[in-house]
């Protein structure tokens, strides 16, 4: 039954995918949002049987590859961190298909939305379910390639064309080391089925590998090689570029793909190969400070951001670091249950952005918005619970998660661990102060949007409100809900063996005995970011811009995001293009085909030109040309004689 | 296994017919093409059919020989027609005698001069690709494999594009100065070994010495078949003059041969010289994969992007070979297979288009997506093969070449491996220079999605790219055993040169 929940939205994405132009608009919908519910409903299911229960198992299909002692098959594996991750996709996947009715409902296809979503869907559970290496990356391309879709879903804009490329490439890049990896890990174990690999690690642990023309610790190379895949996948400091350009597509995808599910592939694969990460203490020290500086270093961007889904995009990334950090202390299971809380409180502020972008008729500038509250009550109410979760307010779902990740980094006492700590108290004052910049930009004070774009202000549909509902009880309650079990006293039966932590390295355990002021700090910057805000946006409208023209320099670096963009072009994109050309023009045309095919041609033709220059038709020519001939003879001979 | 000459037939079915269009095909214009092409079609489909049996009834347990035929040919030279198909053959033969009515149909329209000698060229050429597969004594095998030229030669002669005599002239200088070499080299043999049957010569050991000049000779030839950097320059110029099914035939199989000509000669007979030229293979292959890769990204041309992506391709086959591991041997063989369905499918692709506009400048198309739905979910499947996508069968060959040079040797495998990233940009920059945007050229506002006919051209090929990417493993299975046997007997007989050359000091 379980295989089900897996295939269900790939059947549902076939069906609306070939046979929209006979299922029309509304039986797409129907099939793929049945297919979904149906299969969130089993993992609901799924959920308390496995993990609650106690009770993993494994499903085999067949044989893909086998080649010598390569053997890798399709099976699905459910565990209790597949459940767990199962029970997040579905779920979200399936309002954020709810959700599309009504926020699509005036684009011309349909049926092609739907089956992209159900799509991304089933290849995000093949990622979840994967029981190798392999498969894992089956899964892992698939949903880029969703991405790839979806981000470019409106294929007129160049702007959604340009996006979606760089979100594949870049992706590639990460793919690149993840590839690597797994190549390293079939040469040190012959093989790549999790299981044989996990079981052989602990024997394999001081293996050296031959790696790029030296000896390396086997495990911290492939653990390496195998977070460039998690980094590019998780848009990580160096690999980010791509996420915030994501969202030129429509905002049910951001929500989805690039909140939710797709970008937190990265942590789940951490997570999952902790049994090898447990064994590279260089490779977590690494995932550390990647982690902690994309917590920092997105946070101070999403600072000024203008664009509303701008803002919830770097947000992202940051939110993105936390849990890397998480893992990299050992707190995997810190790291999931952040996972798992911001999967409902990002999609919901993703959704609500979306409902406030429906409503503003497609406006994402949050300079031209501003006193929607009253227009759109419900959205904002939404906005709200979303953004508090965010925080990490007491009692909402991130202050459960968010502090216990601190607390961990805390905890660890080790110099990344404080490391970390702090960045992650930094990026938490950014966060409560860009997000509630968001909401006073965008609900608060006069209206700076024009008068026919104010006049079609209303309150989103029942398909659009319901999904925003369902996903804000997970924003309120799942926190409160999982803490036992995620990291609270449940923990050890909950995750079962999906979930290795080192003896020693049980930072969660010493995390719940974090002297006070650590808890209690948290809950104070983000007090203070909030406080900043509305001294800021509420109370002085105008010290922003008199602020950002005292800091000019640091703004200007900020606002273009670091110039990452800029970097990447001049020393990727345009050399690329440049040597491509110069590689044709001149390696293939002047040297190659020069030297090659064209200069025997020239030399034949020149001496086919010379040879036929002899032919005069003058008979003296001739005759001259003989004379020479018959002297020459003569003379050789006669040479010959003496000699 | 059948006593009746399966083989033979299938190699020479295609001729017959060939010569029943000659022969019988007579009348007014218009009717001899249109009789011409129903024949070109059903002898072609039942070649097809036929030579499935082979895979029906392959024994994937062993690595010997299977159907063969061995009658004397030029007794006094010891020289015979001598049959036969192994692991690493048998695919091939089914690529080409796939390959072929997909061809005979996608030139339904646009091949209307001349449409019977189009035709019989088609089928000749069929007889000779398979032939050369199947040809298990050199002579044999050298008389298919320089005659696969001449059609081929035509075919771009007759019936290509504007320049097509440059390009038709280019891609004979090339080929003939590597076939002279070879000719040399199996001569050489021929009088080493005083045997020209191949299944007699594998066992043969030469003269380390020697085989350093055999297997230099045999690369001249080979690389060029190859193609690889840097007698590559051929190839663009006769995919963009080739008409369609040329580039099909020229894509899908006639790059195969060069690589089919390293496993089958270089490789077995040659191991010690295999060795010692392996970091040259490999530096070659590596600059083939970045270096083409980033001309593709340049081109303005569609044909001679995907003709420079082939020779990225051709260079993971050529490090897959090399490893001399069993993925990456498999690798280099299914990448093979993978390229002939994905590239083929590319060049339909473009000829549709080309069918419509009658150019294949980039920038003159934009925005057909909303013309020609099906056809760009069609091209985005073949691109996504192109990419190397799980799920595709590009993904199953360069995924498995890769982790058989990983165990070899990691620089190798790391500069190998940026190709999956450089392969995404140029097909991903194509297909949105094509197909996405708005559609604003006023040519283009009027063209209509592919026909049924064109469909029925590109849905096999569809089909065999997903089944390949999620169930290869009949594939696998046929060419187990027999890359399994060329690394063990290549073992031996590395370890029988080490012990002579110890014994000699």
């Amino acid at each position: 039954m379980y295989a089900l929940a897996v295939f269900l939205p790939l059947i549902a994405a076939i069906i609306a995918g070939l046979g929209g132009r006979w299922l029309k608009d509304s039986g797409a919908q129907f099939v793929t949002c049945g297919a979904l519910l149906a299969s969130a409903a089993i993992s609901i299911y799924m959920l308390f049987d496995v993990a609650v229960g106690g009770n993993p198992q494994t499903v085999e299909l067949f044989t893909w590859i086998s080649s010598g002692t390569f053997e890798v098959t399709w099976a699905l594996r459910f565990d209790q961190l597949t459940a767990v991750m199962m029970f997040v996709v579905t779920v979200v996947s399936a309002m954020v298909h709810v959700y599309s009715i009504g926020y699509m409902h005036h684009d011309p296809s349909i049926p092609r939305f739907m089956a992209y979503l159900s799509l991304f869907t089933f290849f995000m559970l093949m990622l979840v379910t994967s029981d190798n290496f392999v498969q894992m990356f089956f899964g892992w391309e698939g949903v880029g390639l969703c991405s790839y879709f979806l981000i470019g879903f409106w294929y007129d804009r160049p702007a959604a064309n340009d996006a979606a490329i760089k979100a594949f490439l870049v992706n590639r890049v990460g793919d690149f080391g993840f590839a690597l990896g797994i190549m390293g890990v079939f040469f040190l174990y012959q093989a790549v089925s999790f299981d044989e690999v996990f079981a052989a690690t602990p024997e394999l642990s001081k293996a050296t590998i031959h790696f790029l023309g030296a000896e390396y610790h086997a495990l911290t190379v492939l653990c390496i090689l195998l977070f460039i895949g998690a980094m590019g996948k998780s848009a990580q400091l160096g690999l980010h570029t791509w996420l915030p350009d994501a969202m030129e597509g429509p905002t049910p995808v951001s929500a989805l793909i690039h909140a939710a599910t797709m970008v937190t592939a990265g942590v789940f694969m951490v997570a999952r190969l902790s049994p090898m990460f447990e064994y590279s203490p260089i490779a977590l020290s690494l995932v550390v400070v990647v982690g902690a500086s994309t917590a920092f270093f997105a946070a101070t961007i999403g600072l000024c951001q203008n664009d509303i889904k701008r803002v919830i995009a770097y947000s992202t990334c940051s939110q993105l670091g936390y849990m890397f950090f998480a893992c990299g202390v050992s707190a995997y299971s810190a790291g999931i249950f952040h996972l798992t809380t911001h999967a409902f409180f990002k999609a919901l502020l993703f959704l609500g952005a979306g409902s406030v972008i429906h409503a503003m008729s497609g406006e994402q500038d949050m300079r031209k918005m501003g006193g929607l509250w009253r227009l759109i009550p419900l959205t904002y109410t939404m906005m709200w619970v979303g953004s508090l979760a965010l925080a990490g307010l007491p009692f909402f779902a991130g202050f459960y998660s968010k502090d216990m990740i601190l607390e961990s980094a805390f905890a660890a006492h080790t110099g990344l661990g404080t490391y970390a700590f702090w960045l992650g108290i930094a990026a938490a004052i950014m966060t409560a102060f860009y997000s509630w910049r968001l909401l006073i930009m965008t609900f608060h004070g006069s209206s700076r949007a024009d008068e026919k774009t104010l006049a079609h202000v209303h309150e989103s549909p029942k398909s659009m409100t319901i999904p925003l509902l369902v996903l804000a009880l997970g924003a309120i309650f799942s926190g409160f809900v999982g803490f036992d079990y995620f990291v609270g006293e449940h923990m050890a039966e909950f995750w079962g063996k999906s979930i290795f932590v080192m003896e020693g390295n049980n930072v969660i355990e010493a995390a719940h005995h974090v002297p006070f002021w650590v808890k209690a700090l948290t809950i104070i910057v983000v007090l203070g970011g909030i406080g900043l805000a509305y001294a800021m946006y509420m109370g002085a409208p105008n010290s922003p811009a008199r602020f950002v023209a005292a800091i000019r320099p640091v703004y200007l670096f900020v606002y273009n995001k670091w110039y990452f963009d800029e970097l990447y072009d001049r020393i990727f994109v345009r050399p690329a293009f440049y040597l491509g050309r110069g590689l044709w023009k001149e390696g293939d045309g002047a040297l190659i085909d020069g030297l090659g095919p064209d200069g025997v041609t020239a030399v034949v033709r020149n001496l086919a030109r010379r040879a036929s220059a002899l032919q005069t038709g003058y008979v003296y020519h001739y005759a001259f040309a003989m004379l020479i001939g018959v002297a020459g003879m003569v003379t050789w001979y006669l040479y010959g004689q003496t000699g | 296994m059948t006593d009746w000459p399966i083989l033979s037939l299938v190699t020479f079915l295609p001729t017959l017919g060939a010569a029943f269009i000659l022969l019988f095909i007579r009348g007014d214009a218009a009717d001899v093409a249109q009789r011409s092409r129903a024949t070109a079609l059903w002898v072609s489909l039942s070649t097809f059919l036929v030579s499935l049996l082979l895979w029906v009834d392959f024994d994937t347990t062993t690595a010997s020989f299977q159907y063969v035929q061995k009658i004397a040919w030029i007794p006094s030279l010891g020289i015979s027609y001598h049959m036969g198909v192994d692991g690493i053959s048998m695919l091939f033969v089914i690529l080409s005698t796939f390959l072929t009515p997909i061809c005979v149909l996608a030139s339904w329209q646009s091949v209307q001069t001349r449409v019977k000698e189009y035709m019989v060229a088609f089928l000749v050429l069929e007889t000779l690709m398979v032939g050369m597969f199947c040809a298990l004594d050199f002579v044999l095998f050298y008389v298919f494999f320089e005659a696969v030229l001449i059609p081929m030669f035509l075919i771009i002669g007759i019936w290509g594009g504007a320049n097509r005599v440059y390009a038709a002239f280019k891609f004979f200088l090339y080929t003939l100065a590597g076939s002279v070499l070879m000719l040399i080299a199996l001569l050489t043999i021929y009088f080493e070994a005083d045997s020209s049957d191949i299944p007699t010569l594998l066992h043969h050991s030469f003269d380390p010495d020697l085989q350093r000049w055999l297997w230099l000779a045999f690369f001249a030839s080979f690389a060029v078949k190859v193609p690889m950097w840097p007698v590559h320059t051929w190839l663009p110029d006769a995919h963009v003059e080739a008409p369609t099914a040329g580039s099909v035939i020229l894509a899908g199989v006639l790059l195969k041969m060069g690589a089919y000509g390293f496993l089958r000669f270089s490789v077995p007979m040659l191991p010690f010289a295999t060795e010692f030229f392996t970091p040259l293979i490999y530096t070659l292959s590596i600059i083939a994969v970045i270096y083409t890769s980033l001309v593709a990204l340049a081109q303005e041309d569609m044909k001679k992007l995907i003709a420079y992506s082939s020779v990225a391709h051709m260079g993971f086959v050529t490090i897959g070979i090399f490893t001399l591991t069993q993925q990456g041997l498999q690798g280099a063989l299914f990448q093979m297979l993978s390229h002939g369905i994905i590239a083929s499918a590319l060049f339909l692709c473009v000829g549709v288009v080309y069918d419509r506009l009658h150019s294949r400048e980039i920038a003159r198309y934009g925005g057909l997506v909303h013309r020609m739905p099906v056809y760009a979910a069609m091209f985005m499947v073949f691109m996504l093969g192109s990419v190397g996508l799980p799920g595709t069968s590009g993904f199953v060959g360069e995924f498995l070449i890769l982790v058989g040079v990983f165990q070899v040797n990691s620089w190798v495998a790391m500069l190998a491996t940026t190709g999956i990233i450089l392969g995404a940009a140029y097909m991903l920059y194509l297909y949105r220079r094509v197909i996405f945007g708005k559609l604003t050229k006023d040519d283009l506002k009027n063209m209509l999605d592919l026909s049924p006919r064109e469909i029925a051209v590109m849905a096999p090929l569809i089909v065999v790219t997903l089944w390949m990417g999620i169930y290869p493993a009949p594939f696998l299975a046929v060419m187990d055993a027999s890359v399994a046997n060329l690394i063990s007997e290549h073992k031996t007989a590395m370890e029988a040169i080490k012990a002579v050359s110890l014994a000699a000091r």
